[in-house]
Parts: C-alpha cells; sequence; structure tokens
C-alpha cells in the first residue's frame, strides 16, 4: 500500500522511539505535549490547510474538551469517559451552531469571528469562577482507565496519546484523499466552481468545523487527565496562534506539514532553553527566516524538492 | 417541451440593467450560442442561470420546473453544468483531482465513512478515477491528468474545465467563451469537441466572441445588446439581419 506508507514509517518511529530511548525526558515528558500539538495542529490542518477557512479560536474547543472533563469528574462524579462523551457531545452542538453563521465569512472577517469566539470562551475560563475555578483552573482529576488498566504513569500516556495521534494523522490522511477531501479543496480552490460542480459548499464547511472541534475537544479531555490539572492559560489566544503558526510553518494543505510544524514548535522551546533570556528571540528569528525562504511551509517545500531531484534523476537515466 | 425557459428575465447591478426583460428557450439537444458585443450581459445571464446571483425579476425553467433561486449546487445536480470566462479551476489540484470534484454529483461517500476508508469508499474512489479518467480523454487531456493543474497553459485550463464540468454527466452545459484566448488549431479541436459534445446527447449553451466558430457549429443564434434581446434565430439569418449587423459595426 503506496498510499500509506509514509503513515506506516511515521508510525513505527513513534513505536520505536520509547524502545530506543528509555526513560528519556524529551520521550516521556516533552513526547506526550508533542502529541496533543500534533493532534491539534492536524485538526486545524483539515479546515486550515485543505478547506481554506482559517481559525483563531481553535484551542477554544480543546479548551471546552478539558474544562468538560475536569468539572464533570471533578465537582460531578461523573466516569472520566462518559465526561469526555459528554464534552464532545456539548462541543458538537456548540461548533454545529456557531458553524453556519461564522463560515459564512470570509478572510479578514472570518479570522476576527474566530478570534472572537476564542476570546470568549477563555473569558468565561478566567471568570466563571464557580464552575471553572478562575484563573487557578482545577487540579486532581481522577485517574483514567482503559479495559480496567489505569493510565498513571508517562509511560502509559505515551501509548494512550501515541494511539489517538496516530488515529488522527491516519484520518487526515484518509480525508484528503477522498471526496470529502477532495470537496475541502474544491473549495479552498474556487469556491463558486465548487458550488457549480454540485458541492454544498456551506454543508461541508460546517462538518469540517464540527469533525475538527470534536477531534480537539477529545484531546482536551485526555490532556486535562493526563496533566491532572486545567487552567486558562493553556487555552488562550496565544495558542490557538501557535496551533496556526505549526500548520503554516509545516505547511498549508499538508497532512505531515501539520506533523512537523507541530514537533517543531514543541521542541524548539525545549532545545533554546539553553539560551535563557534570549529563547524567545531566536525562537521568532528562526520563525521568520523558514516563512521568508520557505514561505510553503518547511515540509511542503521540502517534499516538493525532493519529488523535482527525484524527477530529474529519473528523467536522466 | 424546451429544456431551458427563461422569462422576462432582469438583472440590475445599481443603476445598470445588465439584462432587460429577455425571454427565450432552448430546445433539447442542440448548440444554442449567445453573441453580443463586450458588456452585453452574457456572462451576467450565465451568472443568473446558475443563480451565482438571483436575478432582479424574472424566471428561469429547467424541464418545466423552476429554478429561480435554487442554490447554484442543487441547480448543479437537476444537470446544469457550466465553464467560467475568467477560469476557475481549482488550481490547488492536480488535473484528474479537478476533474474527480467534477464526479462530486456522482458519487457519495461522506465525511465520516472517508475518515475511516471503508471498503464502499475505496471501491467508489476507484470508480470515480476510471469516470474522470475518461471524461480527461475525451478533452484529449490524458497525458496531463496528474500533472498540478497550476503548471498547465491556459488552452489546456480551458479544456480542463469542460472535463470537469463533463465529468458531472449534465444535461445542460453552459460554455463562457471557451475559444477566448486559443489558438487556430486549439479552436478547430474545439469547434469539434464542441459538436462530439451535442452528438452525446447534451444540450450546449455556448457564449463566443469568434464568429466563425458561432455561425459553423450553433443550430441557433441568440444576439444581446444592452442586456436585450436584439435578434434570435438560424445562424445563417442572424448574419443577414441588418439589426445584428449595425449593432457590430457600430461598436
Ligand atoms: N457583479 C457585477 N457587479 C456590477 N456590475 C456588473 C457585475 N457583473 C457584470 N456587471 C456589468 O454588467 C454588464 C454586463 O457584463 P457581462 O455580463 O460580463 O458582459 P459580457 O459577458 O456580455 O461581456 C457590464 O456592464 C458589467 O460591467
Ligand atoms: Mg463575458
Amino acid at each position: 500500500m503506496k498510499r500509506l506508507s509514509g503513515f506506516v514509517l511515521f508510525a513505527l518511529a513513534c513505536i520505536a522511539t520509547p524502545f530506543i530511548f528509555p526513560d528519556n525526558y524529551y520521550v516521556t515528558v516533552v513526547g506526550l505535549t508533542i502529541f496533543v500539538n500534533i493532534i491539534l495542529a492536524v485538526s486545524l490542518n483539515l479546515l486550515m490547510g485543505y478547506a481554506g477557512q482559517i481559525s483563531l479560536g481553535h484551542a477554544a474547543f480543546f479548551g471546552l474538551g478539558a474544562y468538560s472533563s475536569a468539572i464533570l469528574t471533578i465537582k460531578y462524579g461523573v466516569n472520566p469517559w462518559a465526561a469526555m462523551a459528554a464534552g464532545a457531545l456539548f462541543v458538537l452542538v456548540l461548533s454545529y451552531v456557531l458553524a453556519r453563521p461564522i463560515l459564512r465569512l470570509k478572510g479578514h472577517y472570518l479570522a476576527m469571528a474566530t478570534l472572537g469566539l476564542g476570546i470568549i470562551v477563555h473569558i468565561f475560563f478566567v471568570q466563571a469562577d464557580q464552575l471553572t475555578g478562575g484563573p487557578d483552573g482545577i487540579s486532581g482529576l481522577p485517574t483514567l482507565s482503559l479495559f480496567g488498566v489505569p493510565i498513571d504513569s508517562d509511560m502509559k500516556w505515551y501509548w494512550v496519546l501515541c494511539s489517538y495521534m496516530l488515529l488522527s494523522v491516519l484520518f487526515s490522511l484518509n480525508i484528503a484523499d477522498s471526496r470529502a477531501g477532495r470537496a475541502l479543496s474544491a473549495i479552498h480552490g474556487s469556491d463558486i466552481a465548487a458550488e457549480t460542480m454540485g458541492i454544498n459548499t456551506s454543508k461541508v464547511k460546517s462538518h469540517i468545523f464540527v469533525f475538527s472541534a470534536l477531534m480537539a475537544s477529545v484531546a482536551g479531555s485526555l490532556f486535562a487527565h493526563q496533566q491532572n490539572f486545567v487552567s486558562p492559560e493553556s487555552f488562550s489566544f496565544f495558542f490557538s496562534i501557535e496551533l496556526v503558526t505549526m500548520v503554516v510553518l509545516g505547511g498549508l494543505g499538508s497532512t505531515f506539514g501539520a506533523v512537523i510544524g507541530a514537533f517543531l514548535l514543541s521542541i524548539l522551546p525545549e532545545v533554546l532553553i539553553v539560551f535563557e533570556d534570549f529563547e524567545v528571540l531566536i525562537f521568532g528569528a528562526i520563525l521568520i527566516v523558514i516563512m521568508i525562504f520557505l514561505p510553503e511551509g518547511l515540509f511542503v517545500a521540502l517534499r516538493n524538492k525532493a519529488t523535482m531531484l527525484l524527477s530529474r534523476r529519473l528523467g536522466e537515466s | 417541451m424546451a429544456l431551458l425557459d427563461v422569462k422576462n428575465l432582469g438583472k440590475k447591478f445599481g443603476g445598470l440593467k445588465a439584462i432587460s426583460d429577455l425571454s427565450f428557450s432552448v430546445p433539447e439537444n442542440i448548440i444554442f450560442s449567445i453573441i453580443g458585443p463586450n458588456g452585453a450581459g452574457k456572462t451576467t445571464l450565465f451568472n443568473l442561470l446558475t443563480n451565482i446571483y438571483p436575478p432582479t425579476s424574472g424566471s428561469i425553467f429547467y424541464n418545466g420546473r423552476e429554478i429561480t433561486r435554487m442554490p447554484p449546487y442543487r441547480i448543479a445536480r437537476l444537470g446544469i453544468s457550466r465553464t467560467f470566462q475568467n477560469l476557475q479551476v481549482f488550481l490547488n489540484m492536480s488535473a484528474i483531482e479537478n476533474v474527480m470534484v467534477g464526479c462530486h454529483l456522482r458519487s457519495k461517500s461522506g465525511l465520516m465513512a472517508s475518515a475511516i476508508r471503508l471498503p464502499s469508499v475505496i471501491r467508489e474512489e476507484k470508480e470515480v478515477r476510471r469516470m474522470a479518467e475518461k471524461a480527461l480523454e475525451f478533452c484529449g487531456l490524458s497525458e496531463f491528468s496528474h500533472k498540478p493543474a497550476a503548471g498547465l497553459p491556459y488552452g489546456l485550463l480551458k479544456k480542463l474545465e469542460v472535463a470537469r464540468s463533463l465529468a458531472s454527466k449534465p444535461r445542460l452545459l453552459l460554455m463562457d467563451e471557451p475559444a477566448a484566448g486559443l489558438n487556430d488549431t486549439e479552436t478547430t479541436e474545439l469547434c469539434g469537441l464542441i459538436r462530439q459534445i451535442r452528438d452525446s446527447g447534451i444540450t450546449v449553451l455556448l457564449v463566443e466572441h469568434n464568429m466563425s466558430l458561432v455561425m459553423e457549429i450553433s443550430d441557433k443564434v441568440l444576439v444581446l445588446n444592452y442586456g436585450k434581446l436584439l435578434a434570435h434565430g438560424a445562424p445563417k439569418d442572424i448574419q443577414e439581419n441588418p439589426e445584428v449587423v449595425a449593432a457590430y459595426l457600430g461598436e
């Protein structure tokens, strides 16, 4: 199966890593953040990269999933999986109701509306302290168990998040290469032509908006259990921007672009810590340089270059 | 019964009457051309027929059914497809993917089924690819099928739009200036292609500036001037119509 060869390699690498580097901080701690960020970037890329609809509020759905789990399990004693499902259901309804009016907007207006959504949800997390614990957040989520096995170590979380991350990547690759994915790309390419070819563009856009919000919500629930703690900081407007940066950095419209972007943006701050005060400066500079020289994104640029060299090689022989 | 019936159609852009009180009908299985000087309202007429924007007045019937103000995707479902004067190719996709989008109406896998790639999706995907290859071949584009659309020359993009439309198996095809920007050889090829399309049972509504092409292949011609119907008939009658000659020479 040539179509999934990239995915299989990637999955093998993720599975092999903890065996090659056991008890490594970058694998068992940073690795978990990387997985969560990949899930979020991949889900955002479905909306932004494929369908061409920008969202500056993706962190809101991530946060709503996380807070639903925290509130329902701690304050109401709901089973963690049921709480996760309830959060997802809430996000499903909310994103479905918001999708049509929001996605009718285009360009800057869409950016503004999604930004507004992100900010409102964040303000809610900070202000509704009866429910959300305010700026301090909520801690002490119960341990999640899977088939009777409590997920209570970094390594167990590695496998849970790795599985969900791989599933997200697989879904995204499948969608890209299907009727549904082509409908998204068509909307990106020409709204009018897509509609003229029989695509109900507002329906397709709202479906992918909901789908991507759901992926983020489930990621949020898992994140909350893994961290054992939620606070508004993790779901701020800045995090939404960071997610957009991941997608753009790796290359819009490519699943593995989103993976690479999320990986780099999660690992860079860790690596740059040695520069102490200059960390943020260097981080910014790297982003600027990449975007100036590789505007189509790191992964997409390298992939295009490789295909070009390869076809030239084949042409010569 | 006519396939398309346009009744007292009107469209104003602010104070400008782009189309006024236009009525005509198109019988099935012919090449029906619409000509007229630049700005006569030809593209606007196509945009009204596919409801890219709604008319100010009047109504449109297709196959006996009113389609005025129906969303464009539903009009497409009824079997009306079109190409665009200012190309609307999906430049972010390869040639064959463009045409596969044309097959949207002839397939049905949804988002969830695609995400988990059910066996039915895999089967349908093969089928869609085959249909797209057929449409590409019909338009002489087979060798470009895996090229990114963004890299294709203008003439091929025009053909690609035709292939994409044909892939949806329309009953009525609207073509907006398909010969614009093509050289003589390409125009001759296009002429043959349009005839073949008609002969395959599709009714063609053609907007074109190339008069020799229009007069050669049309079964009927309608002349628009300042959004109004100026003349309407067989190509020969149109060529001899003094009002039409005046409108063109007076330009
Ligand atoms: N979206 C629009 N907004 C305002 N005016 C328009 C619009 N589309 C077309 N027009 C005007 O309507 C008239 C007819 O244009 P068009 O249908 O493009 O002519 P044709 O295709 O016959 O050259 C022109 O005067 C044009 O400027
Ligand atoms: Mg025109």
